[in-house]
């Protein structure tokens, strides 16, 4: 199997994190990850984006429909 | 696994007309359901609907739920049905099943690599500029901004599957069972979607290699 290249590199850096890569592609992946500080610097830069997105804050449902689903809630069990 | 034990005291508590546990419930599961039902109808009034319509089906047709799919795929089955019966009233669809014809193709700009004439073809041109004080420091709210506009860019699916991800936390096993899409899908849109928004990260994060300051 050839070596892969950055460009192959940076295509394999979300199925490497997610574990689905076989175990010859991964060998392969840190062979050029151990050799290659442009790809080690992308593969920790997408790891910092993947966890910096928890910082942003996500709108739940509004007070007044949550406090209308639970009063639901108790008439129903009544 | 079906149903887990978790699962089962979350619905006998529902059943049981535990508010506590229905509050906690409606917390943990509402952002999730806004941001699904928005990719179906086309104003986040009409997604607070559907999952306030959702709500009320789960609080009505719990004493029948036999447990047969998980907890939370009867929910979202629910939800993804309200919503789209909504959806087509408002003509907005969103293929699901399959990838679309943007999720194919390079997520790092082809220019940045070497061509396949040079002697290192697909190698990078210049190294990514490397992130330096972004440790362990919270995102200015400049940043955040840029980050909150480059997800807001992204198409429909891969802003969801980022978003459950990474913004919500959700693992990939409960991302594929609330959209229900195969595990390969999942990855491809989230790598997508990841490689998008780090590119639009970067000159907020990258250290000028000439003064060394973060620009």
């Amino acid at each position: 199997m050839a070596d892969l290249t950055c460009q192959e590199f940076v295509e394999l850096v979300t199925d490497y994190l997610e574990g689905a890569l076989d175990e010859d592609t991964v060998r392969r992946f840190e062979e050029h990850m151990d050799l290659c500080q442009g790809c080690e610097t992308y593969l920790s830069q997408m790891k910092e984006t993947a966890s910096r997105l928890g910082e942003i804050p996500v709108e739940s449902l509004s007070p007044e429909t949550q406090a209308t689903l639970l009063a639901a809630f108790r008439d129903f069990r009544r | 696994m079906v149903t887990s034990s978790t699962d089962d005291a979350i619905v006998a508590g529902v059943r049981s007309g535990d508010e506590a546990v229905f509050a906690q419930l409606l917390d943990d599961w509402s952002r999730s359901m806004l941001l699904l039902a928005r990719t179906f109808v086309s104003t986040e009034a009409s997604a607070e609907e559907v999952v306030q319509d959702t709500w009320l089906a789960v609080i009505r047709g719990i004493a029948q739920f036999e447990g047969r799919s998980s907890l939370r795929t009867w929910v979202y089955r629910i939800l993804v049905n309200t919503a789209k019966k909504r959806g087509v009233r408002e003509s907005r669809t969103v293929p699901w099943s399959s990838l679309a014809d943007d999720d194919h193709g390079p997520t790092v700009d082809p220019a940045l690599f070497r061509g396949a004439d040079d002697q290192y073809p697909g190698g990078w041109r210049t190294f990514p500029l490397a992130w330096p004080s972004s440790e362990g420091t919270v995102l200015a709210g400049e940043v955040r901004a840029q980050v909150r506009a480059a997800i807001d860019a992204l198409p429909d699916r891969q802003r969801l599957v980022i978003t459950l991800r990474d913004v919500l936390g959700h693992t990939s096993g409960e991302v594929c069972e609330m959209l229900e899409i195969s595990g390969p899908n999942q990855r491809v849109l989230l790598h997508r979607a990841r490689a998008a928004v780090r590119t639009q990260l970067a000159p907020y994060l990258e250290q000028d290699p000439a003064t060394g300051r973060v620009s």
